[in-house]
């Protein structure tokens, strides 16, 4: 962040790509901004939003919310960028925000097979394994395969709906609330919500996970 | 465009590795690539669907052996020189050496919030829906050199509209700049053995969001 753009934060990947890619994104910049087309406090800005304010958090109290108020859940199956508008989470949400709702019958997935399309404003920026070749290519034909690559197996007759997000519309899982918490409140509910039980990967935290 | 981006269905790729408290990014340079490619985006450098379509003209070994934002690093350096926004000598020397390209807009920081709200795609209808929910419809066999949303895997199956979404952009038309052809699109659900298979898992649905032009009426 500031004006340092040498970053030498590099994480954890090293090899030829990391100092390859320093530099061409540098250039990239450089040549960008001495152009005039873009100012790099903008891109400070973005990363920042994406770093702290935008992210899986925002998707956990929508789906707190719907499991404790089932008028505000009515309103995300009928329109989910109304509804989640209305919370006041995100200064404006996207058009065609669809939340999908799993039941002790169905379960629901989300992919994107030709990229990487994710609902970036309640889950922020989508994780590596979801933009990979493993998970875009499997989801679709063997989804109890992917869901074990997670630890997560499902009863034989589960239904299991997976979403190819190959439009402009944007989906995000609706996990069932887990036993034993009756009576929680919204902030201990969204303790539970993961990010992968909002794509469909995982499932909600149980009570005495929490407690 | 059937190319290696389009993944749905393929084998060989093997497991899933999900990281455990996965950072956001997983090196500096990952940001300043995301900002960058959006902030051209946001200036109306180009359209979401070129910027996808540029990705996907990466040849097949560099897709398969660049990281995601390294993608996106080499797309942009594409796109940028493609559209004369800027010199392959500058980018190799990593200064400006000519004069820029008057552009729409420049991203200034006050821009920001715009730029983090998804675009809209819905359009008014050029026309009357032609499927309902509940139509049986057949994916079309098509084959496009250039870019579309319709995955190799769906193609020539028959599924059930589930859902009119209402009239969209077209990506197959603004992704070749032929402007946004406005066309209907719907949820549409195929069973799991009609995609895959006898020994596809029977419990299982996939839908895929189809714009009109993909679709026609099976025969009875």
């Amino acid at each position: 962040m500031g004006q340092d753009h040498e970053h030498d934060s590099d994480g954890h990947h090293h090899g030829s790509e990391l100092s390859e890619m320093q530099l061409r994104v540098r250039a990239l910049e450089t040549v960008l901004t001495e152009k005039g087309y873009i100012d790099p406090a903008a891109l400070d800005l973005m990363i920042e939003a994406y770093e702290t304010k935008i992210g899986p958090h925002n998707g956990a109290r929508v789906v707190a919310k719907a499991w404790s108020d089932p008028v505000f859940k009515h309103a995300l199956i009928a329109d989910a960028t109304k509804a989640v508008q209305s919370l006041g989470l995100i200064s404006r949400v996207g058009d065609h925000l669809i939340a999908v709702e799993n039941t002790p019958g169905l379960h629901n997935m989300i992919v994107c097979t030709l990229c990487s399309c994710y609902p970036w404003e309640v889950l922020g920026l989508p994780p590596v394994w979801y933009k990979s070749a493993p998970y875009r290519s499997r989801a679709v034909n063997d989804p109890r395969g992917v869901l074990s690559d997670f630890g997560v197996a499902l009863a034989a007759d589960m239904q299991i709906r997976v979403w190819d997000s190959t439009a402009e519309t944007r989906f995000i899982v609706l996990p069932m609330r887990p036993a034993g918490t009756e009576g929680w409140s919204e902030d201990k509910l969204a303790t539970l919500v993961t990010r992968d039980c909002m794509i469909g990967t995982g499932l909600p935290k149980l009570a005495h996970e929490v407690a | 465009m059937d190319g290696i981006h389009d993944m749905g269905g393929m084998h060989g790729f093997g497991k899933v590795e999900p990281e455990e408290n996965e950072p956001v990014f997983h090196a500096a340079w990952e940001g300043r690539c995301l900002a960058l490619n959006r902030a051209m985006g946001a200036i109306g450098a180009w359209t979401i669907d070129e910027g996808r379509a540029g990705i996907e003209q990466l040849p097949p070994d560099v897709y398969l052996s660049s990281s995601y934002y390294g993608k996106w690093a080499l797309r942009l350096q594409n796109m940028v020189i493609a559209r004369g926004l800027a010199g392959a000598d500058e980018l190799a020397a990593g200064h400006a050496l000519h004069a820029a390209k008057p552009l729409k807009r420049k991203l200034a920081a006050a821009d920001v919030p715009r730029t983090l709200t998804r675009g809209s795609f819905g359009r008014p209808a050029p026309a009357p829906a032609r499927f309902g929910a509940g139509d049986r419809v057949r994916a079309r066999n098509m084959h496009p050199a250039t870019h579309t949303r319709l995955p190799r895997y769906a193609r020539g199956h028959v599924g059930v509209i589930e859902a009119v979404r209402g009239c969209h952009v077209f990506p197959d038309s603004t992704a070749v700049g032929a402007g946004e052809d406005p066309q209907w699109l719907y949820a549409v659900v195929f069973d799991g053995r009609e995609l895959f298979g006898e020994t596809a898992d029977p419990t299982l649905k996939v839908s895929i969001e189809a714009f009109e032009p993909y679709l026609e009426t099976p025969e009875p």
